[in-house]
Protein backbone atom coordinates (compact mmCIF):
# COMPACT_ATOMS: atom_id res chain seq x y z
CA UNK A 1 0.00 0.00 0.00
CA UNK A 2 1.32 3.71 -1.01
CA UNK A 3 1.60 6.01 1.67
CA UNK A 4 -1.45 8.02 2.24
CA UNK A 5 -2.44 10.44 -0.08
CA UNK A 6 -2.99 13.78 0.22
CA UNK A 7 -6.15 15.02 0.61
CA UNK A 8 -7.34 18.62 1.60
CA UNK A 9 -11.38 19.51 1.70
CA UNK A 10 -11.73 23.35 2.63
CA UNK A 11 -15.03 25.32 2.48
CA UNK A 12 -15.08 28.39 2.55
CA UNK A 13 -18.60 30.32 3.57
CA UNK A 14 -17.66 33.84 2.97
CA UNK A 15 -16.70 33.31 -0.88
CA UNK A 16 -18.98 30.13 -1.36
CA UNK A 17 -16.25 28.06 -2.20
CA UNK A 18 -15.30 24.60 -1.56
CA UNK A 19 -11.58 23.63 -2.40
CA UNK A 20 -10.45 20.02 -2.97
CA UNK A 21 -6.44 18.96 -3.70
CA UNK A 22 -6.63 15.41 -4.04
CA UNK A 23 -3.57 13.77 -4.54
CA UNK A 24 -2.88 10.97 -7.20
CA UNK A 25 -0.68 7.60 -7.36
CA UNK A 26 -0.70 7.69 -11.43
CA UNK A 27 0.62 10.01 -14.22
CA UNK A 28 -1.35 12.63 -15.85
CA UNK A 29 -2.67 11.80 -18.97
CA UNK A 30 -4.06 8.50 -17.38
CA UNK A 31 -5.94 10.77 -14.20
CA UNK A 32 -7.45 13.10 -17.24
CA UNK A 33 -8.93 10.03 -19.06
CA UNK A 34 -10.62 9.23 -16.12
CA UNK A 35 -12.28 12.43 -15.23
CA UNK A 36 -13.38 12.61 -18.75
CA UNK A 37 -14.40 9.29 -20.83
CA UNK A 38 -17.65 7.78 -19.48
CA UNK A 39 -17.30 4.35 -18.81
CA UNK A 40 -14.21 5.40 -16.97
CA UNK A 41 -16.42 7.94 -14.60
CA UNK A 42 -19.18 5.22 -14.35
CA UNK A 43 -16.96 3.12 -12.57
CA UNK A 44 -15.09 5.57 -9.76
CA UNK A 45 -17.87 8.68 -9.81
CA UNK A 46 -20.55 7.57 -7.15
CA UNK A 47 -19.74 6.98 -3.67
CA UNK A 48 -20.37 3.59 -2.89
CA UNK A 49 -22.84 2.17 -2.52
CA UNK A 50 -24.90 4.02 -5.25
CA UNK A 51 -23.44 3.40 -9.02
CA UNK A 52 -22.74 6.19 -11.49
CA UNK A 53 -24.63 6.05 -15.17
CA UNK A 54 -23.69 8.27 -17.51
CA UNK A 55 -26.47 8.81 -20.53
CA UNK A 56 -24.89 11.32 -22.39
CA UNK A 57 -20.76 12.52 -22.70
CA UNK A 58 -20.31 15.42 -25.19
CA UNK A 59 -16.34 16.42 -23.98
CA UNK A 60 -15.73 19.22 -25.97
CA UNK A 61 -16.24 23.16 -25.06
CA UNK A 62 -20.31 23.76 -25.18
CA UNK A 63 -20.70 19.76 -24.13
CA UNK A 64 -22.12 18.15 -21.44
CA UNK A 65 -22.44 15.01 -19.22
CA UNK A 66 -25.63 13.98 -18.17
CA UNK A 67 -25.42 11.12 -15.15
CA UNK A 68 -27.42 9.66 -12.58
CA UNK A 69 -26.11 8.36 -9.73
CA UNK A 70 -28.14 5.65 -8.70
CA UNK A 71 -29.41 4.05 -4.74
CA UNK A 72 -29.30 0.41 -4.54
CA UNK A 73 -33.09 0.96 -4.29
CA UNK A 74 -33.34 2.33 -7.54
CA UNK A 75 -34.10 5.91 -6.89
CA UNK A 76 -31.91 7.99 -9.53
CA UNK A 77 -30.94 11.46 -8.76
CA UNK A 78 -29.25 13.42 -12.18
CA UNK A 79 -26.75 15.99 -12.66
CA UNK A 80 -25.66 17.62 -15.59
CA UNK A 81 -22.25 19.45 -16.24
CA UNK A 82 -21.23 22.12 -18.81
CA UNK A 83 -17.75 22.29 -20.22
CA UNK A 84 -17.06 25.81 -20.43
CA UNK A 85 -13.68 25.19 -21.06
CA UNK A 86 -11.25 22.53 -22.02
CA UNK A 87 -7.26 22.64 -21.81
CA UNK A 88 -6.42 19.24 -22.63
CA UNK A 89 -4.57 17.34 -19.92
CA UNK A 90 -4.23 20.28 -17.52
CA UNK A 91 -7.66 22.06 -16.46
CA UNK A 92 -11.74 22.16 -17.01
CA UNK A 93 -14.15 24.35 -16.28
CA UNK A 94 -18.12 23.18 -16.04
CA UNK A 95 -21.16 24.62 -14.81
CA UNK A 96 -22.84 21.78 -12.42
CA UNK A 97 -26.28 21.96 -12.36
CA UNK A 98 -29.48 19.47 -10.73
CA UNK A 99 -30.93 18.19 -13.71
CA UNK A 100 -33.41 15.77 -14.64
CA UNK A 101 -33.07 12.73 -17.16
CA UNK A 102 -33.85 14.48 -19.95
CA UNK A 103 -31.07 16.72 -19.33
CA UNK A 104 -33.24 20.00 -18.11
CA UNK A 105 -31.87 21.72 -15.74
CA UNK A 106 -33.58 22.56 -12.30
CA UNK A 107 -33.93 26.43 -12.64
CA UNK A 108 -34.62 26.63 -8.80
CA UNK A 109 -31.53 25.40 -7.75
CA UNK A 110 -28.33 26.75 -7.78
CA UNK A 111 -25.55 26.04 -10.50
CA UNK A 112 -21.91 26.19 -9.57
CA UNK A 113 -18.89 26.46 -11.31
CA UNK A 114 -16.19 23.90 -11.13
CA UNK A 115 -12.95 24.70 -11.66
CA UNK A 116 -10.59 21.85 -11.93
CA UNK A 117 -6.88 21.68 -12.32
CA UNK A 118 -4.52 18.83 -13.14
CA UNK A 119 -0.92 19.06 -12.27
CA UNK A 120 1.63 16.39 -12.94
CA UNK A 121 3.80 15.80 -9.71
CA UNK A 122 6.77 13.30 -8.97
CA UNK A 123 4.87 10.23 -8.16
CA UNK A 124 1.59 11.00 -10.37
CA UNK A 125 -0.97 13.63 -10.14
CA UNK A 126 -2.74 16.55 -8.11
CA UNK A 127 -6.00 17.50 -9.08
CA UNK A 128 -7.45 20.87 -7.77
CA UNK A 129 -11.03 21.72 -7.87
CA UNK A 130 -12.91 24.83 -6.63
CA UNK A 131 -16.62 24.97 -6.83
CA UNK A 132 -17.79 28.37 -6.78
CA UNK A 133 -21.76 29.23 -5.75
CA UNK A 134 -23.08 32.15 -7.36
CA UNK A 135 -23.69 33.65 -3.59
CA UNK A 136 -23.42 32.55 0.34
CA UNK A 137 -27.50 32.62 0.05
CA UNK A 138 -26.76 29.98 -2.78
CA UNK A 139 -24.53 27.42 -1.28
CA UNK A 140 -27.24 27.94 2.12
CA UNK A 141 -29.82 26.90 -0.50
CA UNK A 142 -27.78 23.61 -1.58
CA UNK A 143 -26.36 23.33 2.00
CA UNK A 144 -30.39 23.83 3.46
CA UNK A 145 -31.77 21.09 0.90
CA UNK A 146 -29.18 18.57 1.80
CA UNK A 147 -29.92 18.68 5.39
CA UNK A 148 -33.30 18.79 4.97
CA UNK A 149 -32.64 15.58 2.94
CA UNK A 150 -32.06 13.82 5.95
CA UNK A 151 -28.25 13.02 6.04
CA UNK A 152 -26.74 11.68 9.03
CA UNK A 153 -24.96 14.10 11.14
CA UNK A 154 -22.68 12.92 14.70
CA UNK A 155 -20.76 15.00 16.87
CA UNK A 156 -17.78 13.62 15.89
CA UNK A 157 -17.45 15.70 13.33
CA UNK A 158 -17.22 18.58 15.30
CA UNK A 159 -13.12 17.48 15.62
CA UNK A 160 -12.84 17.12 11.91
CA UNK A 161 -14.38 20.22 10.97
CA UNK A 162 -12.27 22.19 13.71
CA UNK A 163 -9.23 20.59 12.09
CA UNK A 164 -9.56 21.82 8.65
CA UNK A 165 -10.68 25.26 9.78
CA UNK A 166 -7.50 25.44 12.30
CA UNK A 167 -5.93 23.74 8.74
CA UNK A 168 -6.54 26.82 6.77
CA UNK A 169 -5.41 29.00 9.75
CA UNK A 170 -2.35 27.70 9.46
CA UNK A 171 -1.79 28.40 5.83
CA UNK B 1 -37.47 21.99 15.31
CA UNK B 2 -38.33 25.07 15.27
CA UNK B 3 -35.84 26.85 13.23
CA UNK B 4 -34.06 24.66 10.66
CA UNK B 5 -32.97 27.83 8.58
CA UNK B 6 -29.29 27.46 10.59
CA UNK B 7 -27.18 30.65 9.40
CA UNK B 8 -24.40 28.59 8.83
CA UNK B 9 -22.57 32.61 7.83
CA UNK B 10 -22.16 33.22 11.68
CA UNK B 11 -21.73 29.77 13.19
CA UNK B 12 -18.40 30.04 10.64
CA UNK B 13 -17.46 33.38 11.58
CA UNK B 14 -17.92 32.51 15.28
CA UNK B 15 -15.52 29.51 14.52
CA UNK B 16 -12.92 31.31 12.21
CA UNK B 17 -11.21 32.42 16.06
CA UNK B 18 -8.47 29.76 17.79
CA UNK B 19 -9.86 30.95 21.22
CA UNK B 20 -13.22 30.45 20.21
CA UNK B 21 -12.51 26.84 18.82
CA UNK B 22 -10.58 26.00 21.59
CA UNK B 23 -13.72 26.84 23.98
CA UNK B 24 -16.18 25.20 22.15
CA UNK B 25 -13.57 22.09 21.84
CA UNK B 26 -13.42 22.03 25.62
CA UNK B 27 -17.62 22.23 25.72
CA UNK B 28 -17.58 19.34 23.64
CA UNK B 29 -16.50 17.48 26.89
CA UNK B 30 -19.10 18.90 29.12
CA UNK B 31 -20.21 22.07 30.50
CA UNK B 32 -17.76 24.57 32.13
CA UNK B 33 -17.85 28.03 33.86
CA UNK B 34 -16.84 31.27 32.32
CA UNK B 35 -13.41 31.16 34.66
CA UNK B 36 -12.53 27.17 33.79
CA UNK B 37 -12.95 28.08 30.06
CA UNK B 38 -10.51 31.27 30.55
CA UNK B 39 -8.31 29.89 32.66
CA UNK B 40 -5.63 28.26 29.43
CA UNK B 41 -5.61 31.96 28.20
CA UNK B 42 -3.31 34.82 28.42
CA UNK B 43 -6.11 37.25 28.18
CA UNK B 44 -8.23 39.85 30.65
CA UNK B 45 -11.74 38.91 31.53
CA UNK B 46 -13.42 41.45 29.64
CA UNK B 47 -11.91 40.14 26.10
CA UNK B 48 -12.77 36.73 27.38
CA UNK B 49 -16.34 37.41 27.64
CA UNK B 50 -16.49 38.89 24.35
CA UNK B 51 -15.55 35.57 22.73
CA UNK B 52 -18.13 33.92 24.45
CA UNK B 53 -20.98 36.88 23.34
CA UNK B 54 -19.86 35.93 20.00
CA UNK B 55 -20.36 32.36 20.57
CA UNK B 56 -23.78 32.87 21.89
CA UNK B 57 -24.64 35.38 19.33
CA UNK B 58 -24.07 32.77 17.14
CA UNK B 59 -26.19 30.10 19.02
CA UNK B 60 -23.36 27.77 19.63
CA UNK B 61 -23.09 28.33 23.07
CA UNK B 62 -25.73 29.16 25.92
CA UNK B 63 -24.92 30.22 29.14
CA UNK B 64 -26.86 30.55 32.84
CA UNK B 65 -25.56 32.69 36.30
CA UNK B 66 -26.28 30.98 39.21
CA UNK B 67 -25.39 34.01 42.09
CA UNK B 68 -21.42 35.00 40.44
CA UNK B 69 -20.86 31.79 39.02
CA UNK B 70 -21.65 31.43 35.07
CA UNK B 71 -22.00 28.02 33.20
CA UNK B 72 -21.68 27.87 29.81
CA UNK B 73 -23.10 24.78 27.66
CA UNK B 74 -22.75 23.62 23.59
CA UNK B 75 -25.70 23.87 21.42
CA UNK B 76 -24.78 20.60 20.14
CA UNK B 77 -27.78 20.83 17.20
CA UNK B 78 -26.59 24.39 16.15
CA UNK B 79 -22.73 22.81 15.66
CA UNK B 80 -24.02 19.25 13.52
CA UNK B 81 -25.97 21.92 11.56
CA UNK B 82 -22.74 23.45 10.29
CA UNK B 83 -20.92 21.15 10.56
CA UNK B 84 -22.87 18.02 8.75
CA UNK B 85 -23.04 19.29 5.13
CA UNK B 86 -19.76 19.88 4.29
CA UNK B 87 -18.71 16.45 6.19
CA UNK B 88 -21.18 14.65 4.25
CA UNK B 89 -19.37 16.13 1.15
CA UNK B 90 -15.79 15.40 2.28
CA UNK B 91 -16.88 12.05 3.12
CA UNK B 92 -18.36 11.83 -0.01
CA UNK B 93 -15.50 12.80 -2.28
CA UNK B 94 -13.06 10.71 0.00
CA UNK B 95 -15.11 7.81 -1.04
CA UNK B 96 -15.13 8.55 -4.47
CA UNK B 97 -11.31 9.50 -4.99
CA UNK B 98 -10.47 5.96 -3.07
CA UNK B 99 -12.33 4.46 -5.90
CA UNK B 100 -10.39 6.14 -8.36
CA UNK B 101 -7.69 5.45 -6.90
CA UNK B 102 -8.50 1.73 -7.16
CA UNK B 103 -9.09 2.10 -10.88
CA UNK B 104 -5.95 3.98 -11.95
CA UNK B 105 -4.43 0.90 -10.15
CA UNK B 106 -6.16 -1.49 -12.32
CA UNK B 107 -5.83 0.52 -15.73
CA UNK B 108 -1.94 0.76 -14.96
CA UNK B 109 -1.74 -2.42 -14.24
CA UNK B 110 -3.22 -3.34 -18.12
CA UNK B 111 -1.19 -0.89 -19.83
CA UNK B 112 2.21 -2.99 -18.48
CA UNK B 113 0.67 -6.38 -19.75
Amino acid sequence: MSPALRYDFTPDMESATITMVREFNAPRPLVWECYTTADLLDRWYAPKPLTARTKHLDFRVGGYWLFAMITPEGQEYWSRQDYQAIQPTESITMLDAFSDAEASINPDLPRAVVEMHFAAAEDGCVVTSVTRYPSKDDLQKVIDMGMEAGMASTLERLDELLATLSEKDAQ
Amino acid sequence: MENNQTDLDSIFQALADPTRRAVVQRLGEGSATVSELAAPFQMGLPAFLKHIAVLEAAGLVTSIKVGRVRTCTLEEDKLEAAAGWFQDQREQWKARYEQLDALLDTLKARKKT
